[in-house]
């Protein structure tokens, strides 16, 4: 077990810069998720933690070793890749021992961890087989549990269950969360799924063009996200963003008005789609329908507020449909305030 | 309908006419001759090569030339293609000089090494120069077989090496990056990954090139005969010689059914020891 503190890490192709000053500390025991969208360098930060790629600069310390300039080897981690990587050429036994044999341990310590492993992952009826033989699920538990049969002191997974069926995918979540706090693994999780890292994550680092956007807890990322991209990106529908005219300390659009934090003539009303009532007849924002799709659990709504498009996500018995024309009341204490230049969330 | 069903026939009709005229009916022609006398089955032809002087040099120096020659080149491509692996620039430019030997026929091949062997060849000016020995010197001669040899296994890695690099870079390419990182992440060293992971995968790319330079292998000929005419005798040199000097095809169709037998036994060899099960398989 043992915490990971990343340092300035910088990482450069050429011109391109990947990652520009990333710092970051995970806990021991903590499972933290890289969330982002593709190119936004969460991948190439994961494989400078492992040693696959070499930083331009700045430092990796696991537990209180600088493993900066060490080989994978070394560092005392396990990896889980996208394509799982899972050995074709050898049983499923020998995949899950590979690591305890490259540490050159006993037959019957290979053999007890291997049987440990596979019985956490469900896969004791393979370990004969060959991973051909296998389904993607069955291959992705293999590469799991060849992970943590060498009990390392941090794990990383590189977008584990993106390759997995959507059924599948929330199966394994949920077992992969189980499973990983049971074994108290330093995790480190790559993921462009939000609901992945909501599911899963004690802590969520929203990642952006090379720089970390916002880390914290999953409902602290929902809730009260630090910038518009983060907003957008955390949330499906996401958040919506709706510019309202400042007078005197107050936002105010339609009937709709609000104390609100800033200074400038505009300001930027970040609400997610769920926060609104539907008032009939009241004050606030008249919406216009313009699509409604009925998901089930809820309605949701794509219209104008004026001339700005939003979401609205309303009850599934609303009985609203394209064309109507509605009230909306924000709930206030729900609304995050954000400059409309820079993006950034406003102290409220 | 009935068109595109016929289409794919059609198509590849003329090749298969065509390999049928100038392989199978020679193939035949060859077997008839090797196996009749006077009209009759016999086993005369093979009886009259068994019992000839060169017989058994030959069958020994075309063997000893394979076992030599095709660990060299197996050995020598594997490297050469984990170097060009780990090039990130100029890997196209490398592969392609190190391919250009394909591009020349065994017979000039023989002739290039020849010009640098022989006695008043470049190898000798260049060890005069340095002092080293005092006159031309015979390398190639059946005096000196074992330089005679040397120079023969050189030239064939120089000439034939390329093709083996070729498959197995190709095989190289095969193999997802991925399976090295994970065992580098897992504790393997270059080493290491080398024999359990990256041969391993290689194998079905290792057994194409075994099979295919085996049996260009048990064919030498040109080679050995522009360096050492007849001072190296080799089993497709005296199918020749049978042939050609002594007017005898019956001989040398059996020197030539003898080849065609060494080379498929090589090839079933190859194919089951280098057996790769279909679910262990990228």
């Amino acid at each position: 077990m043992a915490g990971i503190l990343i340092d300035r890490i910088r990482k450069t192709f050429g011109a391109a810069t990947a990652l520009s000053e990333i710092s970051l500390e995970i806990a021991d025991g903590e499972f933290l998720a890289l969330l982002g969208p593709s190119g936004c360098g969460k991948t190439t930060l994961l494989r400078i933690i492992a040693g696959l790629e070499t930083q331009t600069s700045g430092r990796v310390v696991i537990g209180d070793r600088d493993v900066s300039a060490l080989p994978p080897k070394d560092r005392g981690l396990a990896m889980v890749f996208q394509n799982y990587a899972v050995f074709p050429h050898m049983t499923v036994f020998e995949n899950v021992a590979f690591g305890l044999r490259m540490q050159k341990v006993d037959e019957a310590t290979i053999k007890r961890e291997v049987e440990r492993a596979a019985a956490l992952l469900h896969i004791e009826p393979y370990l004969e087989r060959y991973p051909a033989k296998l389904s993607g699920g069955q291959r992705q538990r293999v590469a799991v549990a060849r992970a943590l049969a060498v009990r390392p002191a941090v794990l990383l997974m590189d977008e584990p269950l993106s390759n997995l069926d959507a059924l599948l995918r929330l199966e394994m979540r949920s077992e992969l969360k189980g499973v990983l706090q049971q074994s108290g693994t330093t995790t480190i999780y790559v993921t462009h799924d939000q609901t992945e890292a909501m599911g899963l994550a004690d802590r969520i680092a929203v990642m952006h063009g090379g720089v970390i956007e916002q880390i914290g807890a999953p409902q602290m990322i929902y809730e009260r996200p630090a910038t518009k991209f983060v907003g957008g990106f955390v949330g499906s529908p996401p958040m919506n963003f709706i510019r309202m005219p400042v007078e005197a300390g107050r936002a105010a659009l339609d009937g709709f008005a609000a104390h609100c934090p800033g200074s400038g003539r505009d300001i930027l009303c970040g609400i997610r789609p769920e926060d609104m009532r539907l008032a009939p007849g009241g004050d606030g924002l008249a919406f216009r329908v313009m699509v409604a799709e009925p998901l089930g659990s809820t309605l949701l709504l794509t219209g104008k507020v004026q001339d700005q498009l939003i979401r609205v996500a309303a009850r599934p018995d609303a009985g609203l449909k394209a064309g109507d024309t509605i009230t909306l009341e924000p709930e206030t204490r729900r609304i995050v305030w954000l400059d409309p230049e820079t993006g950034r969330a406003l102290g409220a | 309908m009935t068109n595109s069903r016929l289409l794919p026939y059609l198509l590849v009709a003329p090749s298969v006419v065509f390999l049928g005229l100038l392989f199978v009916v020679p193939l035949v022609q060859t077997i008839v001759i090797a196996f009749t006398d006077q009209g009759g089955a016999s086993l005369a032809h093979f009886r009259k090569m068994a019992g000839d002087l060169n017989f058994g040099l030959s069958l020994r120096n075309t063997f000893l030339l394979v076992a030599v020659v095709i660990p060299l080149q197996i050995g020598l491509a594997l490297a050469m293609a984990v170097m060009l692996q780990k090039l990130e620039k100029g890997r196209d430019l490398v592969l392609w000089i190190w391919t250009i030997p394909l591009g020349v026929s065994d017979l000039a091949a023989g002739l290039v090494w020849l010009a640098i062997l022989q006695d008043r060849g470049y190898l000798n000016s260049a060890l005069f120069a340095l002092g080293l020995i005092d006159g031309p010197t015979n390398w190639l001669s059946y005096e000196n077989p074992t330089t005679l040899f040397i120079g023969i296994v050189l030239a064939e890695i120089w000439r034939a090496t390329a093709i083996v690099l070729v498959i197995l870079v190709a095989g190289f390419q095969l193999i997802p990056k991925e399976y090295n990182e994970a065992a580098e992440v897992f504790g393997a060293t270059g080493w290491t990954r080398f024999r359990k992971i990256t041969l391993p995968l290689l194998k079905p790319s290792l057994q194409s090139a075994l099979i295919l330079r085996t049996v260009l292998a048990f064919e030498v000929f040109a080679v050995v005969y522009a360096l050492g005419g007849r001072n190296y005798p080799v089993l497709v040199g005296e199918a020749y010689t049978w042939m050609r000097d002594s007017q005898n095809d019956g001989v040398a169709a059996a020197y030539a059914i003898l080849i065609m037998v060494i080379s498929l036994a090589a090839t079933l060899l190859y194919i089951r020891l280098l057996r790769t099960k279909p679910e262990t398989q990228a």
